[in-house]
């Protein structure tokens, strides 16, 4: 007799298959409308693999390449380094889905996107706001961009910040090279930069 | 450190869209399920680290299921309405008696009702069902147990 209430009660709730996705979208829409969401992510496709991007109510806080990391990953550290309440919020990121989509087609060539920097810090802040200005087509040597921001015996730390940007593409630190034209290392892969390097016609 | 309120809800929000498709049909559970994850979502940065968070969207629900079934008393609709028919098939016998169920669930006293649910529909252990109550382990298994005692009197 149990039996027969328990799988009844058993049942509950799963007899219609899209009420939670259909129940989560809107639940997504009202919690950033209310201002609730303050990271908002999603997932991009991009000719190298898919990408992270997340934004804060600031602007654009981070790009990440899921083919050296993971989402989950990406979602631990947004939520410990901005906020939990981190939230897929796929329309928020339109806008720069969009641009990035528009870039890797060769139609962009630069990026109108607001930025939240809140994951630079110190000397990576002077390093990055140096290199965002380098144009499309055009590239500086670690030692150049180390003497810009103000440090010229600094190109080693210089590329430590680079390789912690953690907006590529949209802060092009693509844009800079070893020191005799050597492409050199790049969170996608060195040879993501080279082909990036290319499309831009700066090698 | 908390995780990342994108991963309560990719693991729990079937269980909590469950727990209140049970508790309160299936037309309420839509915006109890919208007013649990926003409230949750505002109280969110202050719940303390490592504390069992299926637990606590269980605690808001089953207050959001309370507050539904006040505003249902109000109003001259039926408590605890079946789910619906898959694909609006016309109700068979084993619908109308599953009907009778959720109207039996829907009179069970609340604390009654919580524990049934939780323990059947949404598989929790008396333990956490006693988190969600605010009672002890004992009280959380009698709970079930009177519950269902009930439900064979009216649905047998």
């Amino acid at each position: 007799m149990t039996d027969r209430i328990e799988r009844a009660l058993k049942k509950a709730g799963r007899t219609d298959g899209n009420g939670v996705g259909e129940a989560l979208r809107r639940l997504a829409d009202r919690a950033t409308t209310e201002g609730l969401v303050d990271v908002a992510y999603a997932r991009a496709d991009s000719p190298f693999g898919d990408l992270l991007l997340a934004s804060t109510r600031r602007g654009l806080a981070r790009v990440a390449f899921l083919s050296v990391t993971e989402e989950d990953e990406v979602a631990d550290e947004l939520a410990a380094r901005i906020s939990p309440r981190i939230l897929r919020a796929p329309e928020r990121l339109d806008d720069a889905r969009r641009q990035l989509d528009e870039y890797f087609e060769g139609h962009r060539r630069r990026f109108e996107l607001r930025t939240d920097r809140v994951l630079i810090h110190g000397f990576q802040r002077q390093v990055l706001s140096r290199t965002a200005q380098i144009p499309y087509g055009s590239y500086l040597t670690y030692a150049e961009v180390a003497a810009e921001a103000g440090s010229p015996r600094a190109h080693r730390a210089a590329g430590t910040a680079l390789a912690r940007n953690p907006i590529p593409i949209v802060i092009p630190c693509h844009r800079v090279l070893r020191s005799g034209g050597l492409v050199g290392n790049y969170g996608g892969g060195p040879e993501m930069k080279a082909r990036l390097l290319e499309m831009e016609g700066a090698l | 450190m908390l995780p990342p309120f994108q991963a309560l809800l990719d693991e729990h929000a079937d269980a909590i869209h469950r727990f209140l498709v049970a508790s309160v049909g299936p037309v309420e559970a839509d915006d109890c399920f919208q007013e649990t994850f926003i409230a949750a979502l505002r109280a969110y940065p202050r719940l303390r680290p490592g504390s069992n968070a299926r637990a606590w969207l269980f605690t808001i629900a089953r207050s959001k299921a309370i507050d539904a079934h006040r505003g249902a008393r109000r109003r001259p609709v039926p408590v605890g309405e079946p789910p619906e028919p898959r694909d609006g098939a016309p109700a068979t016998r084993s619908n109308a008696a599953d009907g009778e169920l959720w109207a039996a669930v829907g009179a069970l006293p609340e604390k009654q009702r919580a524990a049934v649910v939780l323990r059947f529909a949404c598989d929790l252990s008396h333990r956490e069902i006693g988190r969600v109550l605010d009672c002890s382990d004992d009280a959380a298994r009698r709970n079930v147990h009177e519950g269902v005692k009930r439900l064979r009197e009216v649905w047998a």
